[in-house]
């Protein structure tokens, strides 16, 4: 602040304190209700402490969901986390191999393939879903683990990133590799990657947090319950109606699927915001 | 740019680009491929006899009312969101750049909703507004309102919307803020030393300032708005009531994959797509433009 008003610092912090309030009632609340009887979620107006029931709720839902859906939660998170993991290794890994070959190799089409990778970026999968669809279906893909995340691992962001990064590494260190008789390989391995290794750690982080967000691609996909990712999971015990509803289940489930994402976002927050503004540029 | 040392290999380039050209083709370009191709076929009931029609599916989806209100809903939609997504960013922002103690404090507690993925975000405020259970339901009866999005389509819009827009507050509050904090310090103080308030020097000088963030957040909060809120719609109304909250995207889906009308849906699929280019030309064109700022 360049001038100073008391009166201002203690309205910005209020405004600030209530933003905070406001951003994380709805997670309060969903855990209030995490950790009550569904009786008590009933009696409306639910309480807003939260009540003794927070272990058996989250055990139930862990090693046997709800009613509604025959997977427990912690196999569904072990498939958001397959998922989520799986792109953001695929993602990283093809898209340093075309980087490196676009910007350190003169070859035939090199534009077209620069070009193709692009349009992907024009191409989400919200716009093509039945033909997307058609293909892993005659692939034989739904329901599987690669089904889940090899049609999403083209990027076309990632690959743009590497490719600044690359263009910033300095031409001698290719030269000191290329006259110490090092091959293009040994160059990407011994030398680019790991002077890109922060860049990879901070896409990572956004990458991990985008395949566990997913939610479109396994609802098409996915029809046997042991595949579920955790949100299809949430839809589908939503989905018996608010007769039916678990809500103290559903709520747990909620909390448990909003917490890796969450937590990486907090703990790793330099990483995050560092690779959250090179993927936009 | 290029580079000036570079590898010669008669098929190694090949092989690097070949894993990301491959899954291109073949889940991207492909299926795109065939939305164009199917957006002019016609297929009878039994799926026995396909028809050329030239354009006779757009002409057939213009004409469709269902279609024209997506559409209108979809404006209705995105535009809210965006506008109080960044409204509400922006004032956030502005306050956290004044502070000097607490500062990362208030970044890491409100930047969290970000990973919240968008069909989480929807069932938080479904339970909130349920019309049984809520508890924000509940205090509204006391006020003497009536809640049911079941029901009425303008709370369900409005709900959508709130959802939606709670999840991109965080990301547009860390682009604004970051925007701010690259003014000069030294602009801000001569304009306080001349005697300009607060509220002069924001509308003066960091504001005009802000502008290429914001039309980049503009951009980035529609594509948000019209692509990554089908889980919200999804979970929340699912498209209802009487298709007050049949936004495109859901609209594609619902008709394709569960209405399984093929040359409707893959004419749908190609308009979207045309949005998806217009939108990222525009981004694009626009990035150009931020190296000078």
């Amino acid at each position: 602040m360049v001038d100073n008003r008391p009166w201002l610092t203690w309205l910005t912090h209020g405004v600030l304190i209530l933003g905070v309030i406001i951003l994380a009632f709805p997670i309060y609340v969903a855990f209030v209700a995490s950790t009550h009887e569904l009786d008590v979620l009933l009696r409306s107006p639910m309480p807003l402490v939260p009540g003794g029931s927070l272990v058996k709720n989250y055990t139930h839902a862990l090693t046997q969901g709800a009613k509604a859906v025959g997977a427990p939660v912690w196999m569904m998170m072990a498939n958001s986390l397959i998922m989520a993991v799986g792109i953001a290794v695929g993602k990283i890994a093809i898209s340093l191999l075309a980087a490196f070959a676009i910007v350190y190799f003169q070859f035939r089409f090199r534009m077209v393939f620069f070009w193709m990778i692009f349009i992907t970026l024009m191409l989400p999968v919200e716009v093509r879903i039945l033909p997307t669809y058609k293909v892993v279906a005659d692939l034989g893909m739904l329901d599987t683990y690669p089904g889940l995340i090899i049609p999403l691992i083209a990027s076309a962001t990632a690959t743009f990133m590497f490719r600044q990064v690359f263009l910033a590494v300095p031409d001698e260190l290719a030269e000191a590799a290329r006259i110490d008789g090092a091959g293009p390989m040994r160059f990407f391995w011994d030398i680019l990657v790991p002077l890109s290794r922060t860049n990879i750690a901070a896409l990572f982080v956004i990458l991990f947090i985008y395949g566990w967000v997913q939610y479109l691609w396994p609802l098409l996909i996915t029809t046997d319950e042991s595949m579920y990712t955790i949100l299809i999971g949430i839809n589908r015990m939503l989905a018996v109606g608010d007769a039916q509803a678990e809500w103290q289940i559903i709520m747990a489930t909620t909390m448990l699927a909003m917490v890796p994402p969450v937590a990486i976002v907090v703990v790793m927050q330099r990483l995050f915001v560092k690779g959250l503004v090179e993927t936009e540029k | 740019m290029e580079k000036r040392v570079v590898f010669r290999h008669p098929v190694l380039p090949f092989l690097l680009v070949a894993p990301q050209i491959a899954i291109t083709l073949i889940f991207f370009m492909w299926p795109a491929s065939q939305a164009l191709y199917q957006s002019v076929l016609r297929e009878d009931a039994f799926g026995l006899n396909t028809e050329f029609v030239w354009l006779e599916n757009f002409g057939d989806l213009f004409r469709d009312p269902q279609y024209l209100n997506s559409l209108h809903v979809t404006a209705v939609f995105s535009i809210s969101v965006a506008v109080s997504a960044l409204a509400v960013a922006l004032y956030l922002a502005v306050q956290a750049d004044r502070v000097i103690h607490g500062a990362t404090a208030y970044k890491t507690l409100l930047i969290w909703p970000y990973a919240v993925a968008p069909a989480v975000a929807g069932v938080l405020w479904l339970f909130l507004f349920n019309p049984n259970l809520g508890i924000i339901v509940y205090a509204l009866n006391t006020l003497g309102y009536r809640w049911n999005h079941a029901l009425d389509g303008e709370q369900a819009m409005a709900l959508v919307i709130i959802s939606a827009a709670w999840k991109q507050i965080s990301y547009n509050f860390l682009f604004f803020l970051a925007g701010m904090q690259a003014i000069p310090k030294s602009l801000i103080e001569a304009a306080a030393i001349d005697g300009a308030g607060p509220a002069r020097r924001f509308w003066t000088i960091v504001f005009p300032l802000l502008t290429p963030t914001t039309f980049f957040l503009i951009v980035i909060n529609v594509v948000y708005a019209f692509f990554d809120t089908f889980g919200i719609i999804h979970q929340v109304t699912e498209g209802g009531p009487a298709g007050a909250t049949n936004i495109l995207v859901y609209k594609v889906y619902h008709d394709g994959f569960l209405g399984l009308d093929l040359g409707g849906s893959a004419a749908q699929s190609v308009v979207l797509m045309t949005i998806v280019i217009a939108l990222t030309v525009v981004q694009f064109r626009y990035i150009e433009r931020k190296v000078h700022y």
